[in-house]
């Protein structure tokens, strides 16, 4: 873990393991800790209908799981199924994964230090469950793997670490949904993600979140890419959540690293999202590009972004755009670039206000009704171009959140 | 037989953020019929196309406008679309997001409806601008041309049109004069069309590829001229606008 992103991290999360600095602290003394159990295997079309509905909110296919390579569900901190369908790709609990690789230590927070804050230290001292995905070099998933993460236990703390590792040439496309039970539970969810993204590998990335207005949510992301790697991560969250705050850092190591994060989030009257992505440019000819979309019907949005260049020839652009809709919510644009040298190219684009009433005009002019002049821009905001996603999971992420678009009217 | 008139302004006075721009405006179009309006900038031409069409912050002070018989001064917006008004924008804004395509299809209806956006689009050489966002990055002839693309979609009885010409260029006028001749099915005899047509030109050059029976100068919010448009353009460009102020016939 290079100083820099640590101290990022500390800085932004803001709350070393004990300490408490920021408003959004969630004390974790307040809720049940578990130290995680055996993984066990339950079939997941078996699963209660109720927690289905839930799990499939956040776009995991559980009856027939034909269109996925994979799939791994964890319920609150044990691992309930793990499963693959296509050779060079393996999906499974970390604590299998670590039981069957002796190397695979080496890799245990790598990206990010177990000391970051008080969330990474709580997740590294109860020895955490998670999903251990890899595609082999030069493997390509045929189909999505898919993972869920699901928060059943009320006042519960899901602790989970997870590690992706793409192996040379290889390409692997994940979809991951993180969801509880429903409800107004009071819940915790910490989730440690490690990527490694080998020598020409490509990974996408698409993570739904469906939580609940009681959920306090701390992912803590970190990736890194080497020659000729490409990421592509995608997040939506357009659900209430009590507290989410995520900084997700990627490292482009290698020459000719590409990222980019694309993160559209709704927040509703409650709710408090922090959100951002970091990108370090550290290697000739290396990419980075941050888009994200941000709406508030009353909720509160910090959406962040930094680009660092650190190597003559690396590119970065950020783009940052907030929708406030209703009288109110509130959105911060915090869009940073850092340069260290001559010869990077690195610019930022961010702007937050209402939907300019001409524009709305305009549509009624070609005889759409003001709401549905309203709703085709709020649609159009969200619409993201992805570039790389395979067709069927980006027709996956729209239908998500179109879905999700009629809460917002 | 004398037809129906599709839109009758009477005595119409018009506020646009607290000032006076429209004076005792009058002024009908018959069914089949194209007519323009010439003037100097500043004049309130589109000012009068914009209160036709119903934006808010056109305020009517005075007078009323029906069309097809209906008394519409306060019908909203989308509604006088709905009722077969249409408007190509000069300076249309742009809607981040929102693709060229999304539009086309939520404007497609009546004898459109069969048309898909990639024919209209193809007839109007605006394929690979289907799934751009609107209006985002068009050259002045391309947004004269997506707005044409628009209002073929939405076939419109009423075709207000303003500025079509401007910012074109020469290779792509034709193109537009035809568009303008297809929307006001210029193809058929006057006594067989149904949709007309109220045309801005600051210039005149679109007489030269789209016919109109009258013409009108607007100087200062109001209508100073009415005639051949051939007649008052030539005159136009021999003495400016000017000229037409000064007029005594006025």
């Amino acid at each position: 873990m290079s100083d820099e992103v640590n101290a990022l991290q500390k800085e932004t999360a803001g709350t070393a393991t004990g300490k408490q600095s920021t408003p959004d602290d969630l004390d974790l003394s307040l809720y049940e800790s578990q130290i995680a159990e055996k993984p066990s295997y339950i079939d997941p079309s078996t699963l209660a209908d109720k927690d289905k509905r839930q799990m499939m909110s956040a776009g995991i296919i559980l009856d027939d799981t034909s269109q996925r390579s994979g799939t791994f569900i964890q319920m609150d901190n044990t691992p309930i199924h793990s499963s693959v369908k296509q050779d060079g790709i393996e999906v499974m609990a970390i604590s299998q994964a670590l039981e069957k690789y002796d190397w695979l230590k080496d890799y245990f927070w790598q990206a990010i230090a177990a000391d970051t804050d008080k969330y990474t230290a709580h997740v590294d001292s109860h020895s955490s469950e998670g999903y251990f995905i890899r595609a082999l070099p030069g493997s390509k998933t045929l189909y999505p793997v898919q993972a869920c993460l699901y928060l059943a236990k009320s006042r519960l703390v899901q602790d989970v670490h997870n590690i992706v590792i793409a192996e040379e040439g290889s390409e692997l496309h994940i979809i991951t949904g993180c969801t509880t039970a429903g409800g107004r539970e009071p819940g915790i969810h910490l989730g440690v993600s490690e990527f490694y993204i080998k020598k020409g590998a490509k990974v996408t990335f698409s993570m739904i979140h469906s939580w609940t207005p009681e959920t306090g949510v701390r992912p803590r992301t970190a990736t890194i890419i080497e020659e000729d790697g490409l990421f592509l991560s995608n997040y939506i969250i357009m659900k209430p959540v009590h507290s989410l705050q995520a900084y997700p850092a990627a490292r482009c190591n290698g020459e000719n690293a590409t990222v980019r994060f694309n993160s559209i989030m709704v927040a509703p009257p409650g709710s408090r999202m922090d959100l951002g992505s970091r990108v370090f440019l550290n290697a000739s000819g290396s990419k980075a590009e941050i888009v994200s979309r941000a709406i508030t019907t009353g909720g509160d949005i910090i959406a962040r972004g930094y680009i660092e260049g650190n190597c003559p020839d690396s590119k970065g652009h950020l783009e940052c755009r907030g929708l406030i809709m209703g009288d109110s919510g509130t959105i911060q644009a915090i869009p940073e670039l850092k340069g260290t040298l001559a010869g990077v190219d690195l610019s930022h684009e961010a702007a937050v206000g209402k939907i300019a009433e001409e524009e709305i005009e305009y549509l009624m002019a070609r005889g759409l009704s003001r709401d549905e002049a309203t709703a085709t821009i709020v649609r159009g905001f969200l619409n993201v171009d992805i570039e790389g996603l395979p067709p069927m999971l980006h027709a996956e992420m729209k239908k998500a959140i179109e879905s999700s678009e009629q809460d917002l009217f | 037989m004398e037809k129906k008139n599709l839109l009758e302004i009477k005595d119409l006075s018009v506020r646009v953020d607290g000032r006076h721009i429209l004076h005792d405006i009058n002024l009908c179009i018959q069914p089949g019929e194209t007519q323009v309006i010439f003037g100097p900038n500043g004049g309130g031409k589109t000012t009068l196309l914009m209160t036709i069409m119903g934006f808010p912050r056109y305020q009517m002070t005075k007078g009323k406008i029906l069309f097809k018989g209906k008394d519409i001064t306060s019908l909203p917006l989308d509604k006088r679309a709905n009722l077969g008004i249409g408007l190509s924008f000069q300076r249309p804004p742009v809607v981040r997001g929102v693709k060229t395509r999304d539009i086309v299809a939520a404007c497609l209806k009546g004898p459109e409806e069969s048309k898909t956006a990639e024919q209209l689009a193809a007839k109007v050489n605006l394929t690979e601008f289907l799934d751009r966002d609107i209006n985002y990055g068009f050259s002045g002839g391309e947004i004269k041309r997506s707005e044409l693309l628009q209002l073929l979609a939405q076939a419109p009885e009423l075709a207000l049109l303003d500025e079509p010409e401007s910012g074109v260029d020469l290779e792509n006028i034709a193109l537009i004069g035809q568009l303008i001749n297809d929307l006001l099915e210029k193809i058929h005899p006057i006594h067989m069309r149904t949709h007309s047509g109220l045309i801005i030109s600051h210039t005149g050059h679109i007489l030269d590829y789209v016919n109109a029976r009258t013409g009108y100068v607007m100087c200062n919010g109001r209508i100073i001229c009415e005639g051949d448009p051939h007649d008052i353009l030539t005159t136009i460009k021999e003495k400016g606008y000017r000229e037409c102020v000064s007029c005594p016939m006025k």
